[in-house]
């Protein structure tokens, strides 16, 4: 009980809210481009503080989800409206509620069309917290497609030049990947003994399905997944989506809709297909160290410098792939650690690049340089979210790190030690990059250009201060990963 | 008070806080609080030692991170001689450094930032010298590196600073990475980074070879980078770029020791492993040497006292190569005084002339009388003349070289030689004969003078802390560290006459060459070997190497991934679409409005699935 109502109606209410808040904005009478903001922010305000009393709440020493709520629906078939966190997707809810928050801030003087915009924004926060919240798969699915709309249309109308090639691609990427987690769903379903798509029944029986069923199962789930997460060869949509994206939308993107292919990978193949998961984890952790080197190498010499992050962000998901690879407790911590800590400083690193383009209307690094004189404040974040990007510690980036590193370093001995290299490479695109942009003389062009608003201010700060609060004091979110994966742990017996 | 040790990286973190959220605004108050913070950690620091002298012993952990099985991850502090002494060396360098930067940073434009660096710096030493396992000595080891590349990069509009501050951090992270895997690799091998506990499995035999030596070379890798051993030793002497302040405390005093520190701090595991033993001692030899030739031709007044630096730390790392980790400790103790004291020195001449190079400088002894005896000390201190500090430790350091093999010994002693020359040769040519440049007289702040004479008492004093003929206290209180023969108490009479008389050669030379004032003796000199000294002037082209290296191979790399990311992942992806979904050019020729107006119907028809599908429900799961 909490304001004096069931933990359970305050976890509906997080997720219903924001499409009460949408439907509000789309059929509010008259002029609503300045109230759509307040709409908006009043009900992310509501949903982040909804959010952080349930992780209040959590209690780390039961077993399973927590806050649940299970209504059959279409009871023919077996399907539920169930909803509730566990360890693995309340840390990952948290963020997505804290990151809708601040990318209504980021995004507060849109003028364009601001009705939709902020309507389609609170549609995609609804349908990612109703992923990570769904305990049925069938749910899981809806919820899923219902993100792909109001992204298709975030990025297709409000982004830059190539909108629509990148909107289209990323759409294309998504719905083919769909459909292959849609098969997979089906056929974890069918094979099941009671025809059910409760995924906690699911996770139940599906490891005693014969081995041949697991694999094509794996596959199935992989590809979908590692289209979003995104692997290696399946990521080319995310440099295009990301820098085409408005801020916000990309803060969104990295933030927490590239943790939606991760978590899937964790909940469907690790939590549900035991034997497929030994059978590939092999060449799960090839495919993360090529994500981290040749992410980090890529990212080296783009001259835009969204692309730069974008492709950072590839680098960095291949921790999570590569603590995920590696099937021992300390590597699977480090693997839902990084989901969590990549959200927040990839988040602050988009951030910081939206508010360098709103001043020099350009992301070409070669015509920046010198900006550290004439916008100190975006100067340190920018620092502050590198120096977290590459693995610093006294910030979150590092724990996260660490924990994929000795959990995966007994599994996979090369692999670690190439991935633990990277962060020589990291260091080296993040320096440099903060060199041409923030150091050397001032140039002429950008002697007028100013520094963040108190707004932009206050927004970035937030995530430096959980990026620092996490990296001093890890046990904050470990005590809530930890028992959440528990129950994929033990399947791999160590 | 060793029971809360942590006060004292505490007080500058408190002051660094302070500075960050508010105080920046007044720079006089930055400054400041960067010295009341340091010197509560220095007062208490004194403390510790008396406490830690009289035979108290602190060994505390908390739990940190926590992993679903096993203990958690924990952090901890230890007070035992060796962090003692260390917390001495640090927060008085500091302490003395910071009151320095008010009269040399004054006026400034960053001088608030400087001084909440130099507290985060301090702040993160002091954590580093007192942490108690490897991961948490990791993690201040790191924030050191980050402090470093603030305040090499100080001067940020100037593009050699900032890329100065960039190349120190890379390359001292390619040690780094050398040291993590060593870190993840000891945790594989033995459940702990308890340094403690570590050292007591290389005793009992719970870490053997090939483990034992893999993991301490791999933590020696760090200390490479960091204390700017061969072949990562690049980017120290670029890291001048910084203010002169900053070279003395970071670059020449402290953190640049962080790497001795930490063979020190696992000299317990090293002394198991004969094969590291020899790799430590030969990197250091080869290192002081080496780094010895190079400040031979140097003209920049820090470069010399940079590369002076990494020679030195070449010595200590050859020391506890030898097993002589207290001889090690002793010199990096002693070394840190006169050396900081001569950057201090240093920054008082370039303050005068506002140049580096010492070709125009000349006849400084009468501007800056004070600067000029307390460089002439320190550099007799460097040069191992007795009975100054530095005597007392080189001796020890050789006569542990002597006994492992002559050749180490060797390298050593023409290192004290070039040393005493390259030391002399610096000091003729700003102080002696007359002026080549254009110095006129101003002030000095009393902030800077003070220093320098505070500087002088442990120059001329801490060697007797160890002296054989008071019978090697510092030894004494070492003593226990590992199995033991981490002590070269004997004096070497032999040892300690010819080291004495090669320095004292050196600096006749030095006064023969230089000693008038004027350069045309060696200039000569450099014209007749003229392809030797060219190598030397160019650092025997190893930077060259690793521009080439990072320049053309990484860069040229990254090219090709970039290429192969762009034409043909990117290519068959949107050859596939080409083929299969819609034509590319179509794909890229849609009209916004068919794109909208798609995307729309694809919304419209996801609500209607959905109101389909919540309509059921609402009636009560009946279709």
């Amino acid at each position: 009980m909490a304001l004096g109502l069931p933990m359970e109606t305050l976890l509906n209410l997080a997720i219903w809210l924001p499409l009460v808040a949408a439907a509000v904005i789309v059929l509010w009478p008259g002029d609503v481009e300045r109230t759509a903001r307040w709409i908006a922010a009043v009900s992310a305000g509501i949903v982040l503080a909804l959010a952080l009393i349930l992780a209040a709440s959590f209690d780390g020493s039961v077993a399973g989800p927590q806050f649940a709520t299970r209504i059959p629906w279409i009871a023919q078939l077996g399907v539920s409206y169930a909803v509730g966190l566990d360890g693995l997707s309340l840390p990952m809810f948290v963020l997505n509620a804290l990151l809708v928050l601040l990318a209504v801030f980021i995004s507060w003087n849109t003028k364009l069309r601001a009705r939709e915009y902020f309507a389609l924004v609170m549609v995609l926060g609804a349908a990612v917290s109703g992923v990570f919240a769904s305990l049925d798969f069938f749910l899981f699915f809806l919820f899923w497609e219902l993100e792909l709309a109001p992204m298709f249309l975030l990025i297709g109308i409000w982004g830059s030049d190539r909108r629509e090639y990148a909107a289209m691609k990323f759409i294309l990427y998504t719905v083919v990947g769909s459909a292959f987690m849609l098969v997979a769903i089906l056929v974890l379903y069918i094979a099941a003994p009671v025809r059910s798509f409760d995924m906690v029944y699911l996770a139940q029986v599906a490891p005693q399905y014969a081995a041949p069923l697991q694999a094509v199962t794996w596959l199935l789930f992989f590809i979908a997944f590692a289209v979003k997460t995104p692997i290696f060869p399946f990521h080319t949509w995310l440099p295009d989506a990301h820098t085409e994206a408005p801020t916000a939308i990309s803060v969104l993107l990295a933030g927490v809709l590239l943790k939606l292919g991760a978590y899937g990978l964790l909940r469907a193949n690790l939590g549900m297909l035991p034997d497929a998961t030994r059978q590939f984890a092999a060449a799960l952790a090839v495919l993360a160290v090529i994500n981290i080197l040749y992410g980090a190498l890529v990212a080296m010499m783009q001259t835009d410098l969204k692309r730069v992050i974008a492709n950072s962000s590839i680098s960095h998901m291949g921790y999570v792939v590569l603590g995920a690879s590696a099937l021992t407790p300390i590597a699977i911590q480090g693997a839902v650690f990084q989901m969590f800590t990549h959200g927040t400083i990839t988040a602050l690193l988009f951030m910081a690049v939206g508010l360098i383009y709103d001043r020099t209307h350009t992301r070409e690094i070669s015509a920046m340089g010198g900006l550290a004189g004439r916008m100190p404040v975006i100067a340190t974040i920018s620092v502050v979210g590198g120096l977290a990007s590459l693995g610093l510690p006294g910030l979150s980036g590092f724990v996260s790190e660490f924990l994929v590193f000795t959990g995966s370093f007994p599994v996979w001995g090369a692999a670690t030690v190439l991935g633990i290299f990277a962060i020589v490479i990291t260091a080296g695109y993040i320096l440099w990059l903060v060199e041409r942009v923030f150091f050397g003389p001032e140039r002429p062009r950008w002697i007028h250009v100013g520094d963040a608003s108190r707004l932009e201010t206050t927004t970035v700060g937030i995530l430096v201060a959980v990026i620092v609060i996490v990296g001093v004091f890890p046990s904050i979110l470990g005590d809530i990963i930890i028992p959440g994966i528990a129950p994929i742990a033990t399947r791999y017996g160590l | 008070m060793s029971q809360v040790a942590w006060i004292i990286p505490a007080a500058p973190l408190v002051a660094f806080l302070a500075i960050a959220f508010g105080a920046r605004r007044s720079p006089v108050a930055s400054g400041w609080l960067t010295i009341l913070g340091v010197l509560v950690a220095t007062v208490v620091s004194f403390v510790v030692l008396g406490e830690a002298l009289a035979g108290v012993r602190v060994d505390q952990t908390y739990a940190w991170l926590p992993v679903p099985s096993g203990p958690a991850f924990p952090l901890g502090f230890q007070v035992d001689p060796l962090t003692a002494t260390m917390l001495i060396v640090v927060s008085t360098v500091s302490l003395l450094v910071q009151i320095y930067s008010v009269g040399y940073m004054h006026g400034d434009a960053g001088y608030a930032r400087y001084f909440g660096f130099m507290a985060l710096f301090t702040m993160s030493m002091l954590g580093l010298v007192l942490a108690n396992n490897l991961l948490a000595i990791y993690i201040f080891w790191e924030l050191v590196g980050l402090c470093s590349y603030l305040l090499i990069g100080h001067w940020h509009e100037r593009p050699e600073a900032a890329q100065a501050a960039k190349k120190a951090f890379i390359v001292t992270r390619l040690g780094d990475f050398g040291f993590l895997v060593g870190i993840v690799f000891l945790f594989a091998q033995t459940g702990t980074l308890q340094v403690s506990a570590l050292a007591n499995l290389a005793a009992s035999g719970g870490l053997v070879d090939p483990a034992l030596t893999v993991g301490i070379l791999l933590v020696f890798a760090g200390a490479v980078g960091k204390s700017a051993q061969f072949p990562l030793h690049v980017w120290l002497p670029d890291a001048m770029e910084g203010p002169t302040p900053v070279s003395a405390l970071i670059h020449a005093a402290t953190m640049v020791a962080a790497g001795v520190y930490l063979m020190a701090r696992t000299f317990p595991i090293l002394e198991h492993s004969p094969t590291a033993l020899t790799v430590v001692a030969t990197v250091g030899a080869f290192t002081a040497l080496f780094m010895a030739t190079m400040g031979l031709v140097s003209t920049d007044i820090k470069r010399v006292l940079a590369y002076s630096t990494a020679s030195q730390l070449g010595y200590m790392m050859l020391g506890i190569g030898a097993g002589a980790m207290a001889a090690g400790m002793f010199h990096l103790v002693n070394h840190a005084f006169f050396k900081a004291l001569l950057f201090l020195c240093a920054g008082s001449i370039i303050h005068l002339v506002n140049t580096n190079d010492l070709f125009e400088m000349g006849g400084l002894r009468r501007w800056r009388p004070v600067t000029f005896v307390a460089m002439t000390v320190a550099a007799l201190s460097l040069a191992g003349i007795p009975p100054l500090s530095g005597f007392w430790s080189k001796d020890e350091i050789l006569g542990a070289a002597a006994g492992v093999h002559p050749v180490l010994y060797l390298a050593a002693l023409v290192t004290g030689f070039l040393t005493a020359f390259y030391m002399f040769r610096a000091v003729f040519l700003a102080f002696a004969g007359t002026s080549r440049g254009d110095a006129h007289a101003h002030a000095e702040p009393a902030s800077m003078t003070i220093p320098l004479l505070a500087l002088l008492v442990p120059t001329v004093v801490s060697g007797f802390w160890g002296a054989p003929f008071l019978g090697n206290p510092f030894g004494a209180f070492l003593e226990g560290y590992g199995e033991g023969h981490g002590l070269a108490a004997t004096f070497h009479f032999d040892v300690a006459a010819l080291s004495t008389l090669l320095g004292v050669g050196g600096v006749l030379l030095a006064w023969a060459m230089y000693g008038g004032g004027n350069l045309h003796r060696g200039r000569a000199v450099a014209a007749r070997v003229r392809p030797l000294y060219e190598i030397v002037a160019n650092r025997y082209y190893v930077d060259h190497v690793y521009n080439w290296v990072a320049g053309r191979l990484v860069l040229g790399i990254a090219w090709l991934a970039s290429q192969f990311d762009q034409t043909v992942v990117d290519g068959v992806v949107n050859g596939i679409g080409t083929v299969g979904v819609a034509s590319g050019a179509t794909l890229r020729r849609v009209q916004s409005g068919q794109v909208q107006l798609y995307a729309w119907v694809l919304f419209a028809g996801v609500v209607a699935i959905a109101v389909a599908l919540v309509l059921p429900m609402l009636t009560g799961g009946r279709v």
